[in-house]
Order: structure tokens, then sequence, then C-alpha cells
């Protein structure tokens, strides 16, 4: 390679490494606050569980939420990121999503899904799966408002009936350079722990009446809850993908100045021994 | 004098922490009042405002757009998916909501859902007009 191409490559490596730095520090930044936000979601949704357990636990109470019922249709959440660049955040998830629905059905009737993020939507259109309903742009700090109308529709979906139960599937932050992928069977609530409350409730006015209130606003705070953690999982990808290219970049500009000097080398080389050649062939 | 620790969380966070004497709030099946010592229940709650009159004889406006309260000998929670004191109700916001949502009762008389939908964002920011009003 020519000195002028060499240097014309470093120079646009750097330029690259120069942007994958910046992200990286965005993302950082962008994971310190979902962590945050999801601390702060965390004593909602405990004390919610613990309503909804001691409930459901000390009582016979029945409710359509609470019951398996034959599958006709499965529902699937899917939780993915309006962008890529994030390693193998969204590929996991949506290869995942795909088998597991080659596996169980045999025709596009026996499922519907619901979509988060510019990615996943355009992987199941282009496979033509039946998309219910979707959200894209979804901000980095999501608010409960934002996820709301998705969140109370997937509800609504499986309480008229037009599916029996409900997966979802996003991306469990553990830690930046790692997140799991998980599958939670939404609905019908099944899991429920039976906590051991301290106080058994007077409801008021009934059990039913309370489970017809609690029950929606529990799943609906399930969501928002897997969308916060995906949200963290989504940044620390993002983060370490980054990390990885810029020290990619590091390493190969490092390679580059090695032959640029090598070859700038040679040239000086060249150019002495012309030199000593030409006095030679005067004398 | 014996009090009651009161707190109003919603998904996005705490939105109230304090101890009061008394606390009200109107629930589904009508006016609850709670006092410190009250036994344990759980009631749903209906868009309005909760009532915390607090130790120095003040009263406080929480904004809440449902949910239920869990109540506790010692300890009332409320959980709501969206709550507001009433020093922090965006007015304007509330009345470009309650603007919207009469255009679209207007608007539509058949669709049902639309109509409930609309219904209950109007019933939201007329309560928040209302607790912002008292602060």
């Amino acid at each position: 390679m020519a000195l002028k191409d060499i240097k014309a490559r470093i120079d646009s490596t750097k330029k690259t490494m120069q942007i994958t730095k910046a992200m990286e520090m965005v993302s950082a930044a962008k994971l310190n606050r979902a962590e945050q936000n999801a601390r702060s979601f965390g004593p909602y949704v405990d004390k919610i569980q613990e309503v909804v357990g001691s409930i459901a636990s000390g009582s016979n109470a029945k409710h359509s939420m609470l019951l398996t019922r034959p599958v006709k249709k499965t529902g699937y959440f899917v939780v993915t990121a309006d962008r890529g660049l994030a390693g193998a955040y969204n590929s996991n998830i949506l290869r995942h999503v795909y088998r597991t629905i080659q596996e169980r059905h045999k025709s596009s009737d026996e499922y519907a899904l619901i979509v988060i993020g510019k990615v996943g939507v355009n992987f199941f259109k282009s496979r033509k799966m039946p998309i219910l309903d979707s959200i894209t742009g979804v901000a980095d700090q999501p608010s409960f408002a934002e996820i709301k109308a998705i969140a109370s529709k997937a509800v609504g979906l499986y309480a008229d009936g037009t599916f029996d139960e409900l997966y979802m599937y996003y991306n469990h932050f553990v830690s930046a350079i790692q997140s799991d992928l998980t599958e939670k069977k939404l609905l019908p609530l099944t899991d429920i722990a039976a906590t051991k409350s301290k106080s058994s409730y007077e409801y008021e006015p009934s059990e039913d009446e309370i489970l017809e209130v609690l029950l929606p606003q529990y799943a609906e705070s399930l969501i928002y809850g897997a969308l916060l953690d995906a949200k963290a999982a989504e940044h620390g990808s993002r983060m370490t993908a980054m990390r990885n290219a810029t020290d990619n970049a590091n390493e190969l500009i490092g390679q580059l100045n090695l032959s640029y000097n090598r070859e700038r080398q040679a040239a000086i080389t060249q150019e002495i021994t012309e030199i000593v050649g030409g006095v030679a062939a005067l004398e | 004098m014996k009090t009651i620790q009161v707190s109003v969380v919603t998904p996005d966070g705490p939105v109230f922490e304090g101890n009061a004497k008394m606390v009200s709030a109107k629930a589904k099946s009508g006016e609850l009042g709670i006092l410190p010592g009250h036994i344990p229940l759980v009631a749903p709650l209906t868009i309005s405002a909760v009532r915390v009159h607090d130790t120095d004889g003040k009263t406080q406006y929480v904004a809440v757009s449902g949910g239920f309260i869990e109540v506790r000998p010692e300890k009332v929670t409320i959980l709501a998916e969206a709550a507001e004191v009433a020093g922090e109700i965006e007015v304007d916001r509330a009345r470009a909501s309650k603007e919207r949502a009469e255009k679209r009762l207007a608007g539509n008389q058949q669709d049902n859902l639309d109509a409930t939908r609309a219904e209950l964002a109007l019933k939201r920011a007329i309560n928040r007009i209302d607790v912002a009003a008292k602060r």
C-alpha cells in the first residue's frame, strides 16, 4: 500500500473511533439513568405484588386473569430497540422468538404479536407475521404514561379473548456486559407468589371488585417493569458494543501506524541507496 | 398525638411521603376517612383528590388517577398509575387535555371504546384542575 493510502485509513479510523467513543459515553450516562428509573419503580411493584399476593393466597377469589383457559391463540409481547449498534441485543431476542413461534405454531392464525421497537417491527413485518400493535420511538427514559396505552391494550386483548395466554420476551439487565434473554408468562397470572402477608385485609367493597381494578394494574406494571429492565439492558449492550468498537479501532490504528512507519522507512532507505548509487556512478 | 404514615407511589416513583393525623380518599364504594390505627383494608379509588390532613392542621391535596389504597394500622399506601401533589400539577397541560377530551367526546358518539377513554381522560383532567386550584 502506498503511504498516502495508509495515512488516509488511519485518519478515517480515528474519526470512527471518536464517534464510537462518544456513543459509549452517551450510553453510559443513559444506563445510569435507566438504572435509577428501575430503582424508583421498585417500591411500586413490590407493594402491588404484596397486595395481589395476599388477596390471591388468602381467598378463593376467581378472576379471568387468574384462570388458565384452553389456548386457541397465543400472544407474544416482544421488546426490542429502535436502533441497532447494540451488539447482539436485538438479534438474540428476535431469533429466539422466531424460533419459538416456528416450533409452537403451524399457522399464523394461532398467534399474534405486540412489538415495541423499530427493529422488531421491521423484522416481523418482513416475515409477514401478524402484528396486532406496536410502538416505536419509546424515549430512553420512558414514563409510565407512554407505555400505558400499549400495556392496557395487551391486557384488554387477553380480557376480551383475542388471545388466551400472553408471553413476554425481553432482555433482562444483569450488568453492563451481560443481559439475559427472558421469557415470562404474563397472562394468565399463574405464578403470583402467595406472600406471607403480615395482615389479612378487609376488602371494600369486595375481593372480586378489587381484583377487577388490581389485576389489570398489576399486569400493566409488570409490562412497564420489563420495559425499564430492557431499556437498561439496551444501554448496557450499546455501551459494551461501542467500547469493543473503540478498542478494535485502537488496535487497527496501531497496526496501520506500524506499517506506515515501515513503508516510510523503506522509502527513505531506497532514496539513500539511489543517491549513493548516483554518486558512485559519477566518480 | 398519634399519626399515620402516608405514601403515594406511582410507577415513575414516589410522589408523596409524610405523616398525617387523618387521610381522606374517595373509594369506589364511597368516601373513606382513615385515622391512625385503622384495621388493614384494601379499596379501589376513583379519579379524585386524596386529602392528607397533616399534623400542623394543614391539608395537602394529591390528585390520583384511580388505583387503590392499602391501609395498615400504622401506614397508608396509595398505588396509582399517575398522581400529583397539588403544587406540582401543570395546569396548562391539564386544560389542554380537557379540551382535547371534550372535542373527542363531542366528535364521536358511536365508538364506545373511544368515548369511554375520552371520558376517563376528561375526568382526570378536571380532577387535576380542581386539585391545582386548592394548592
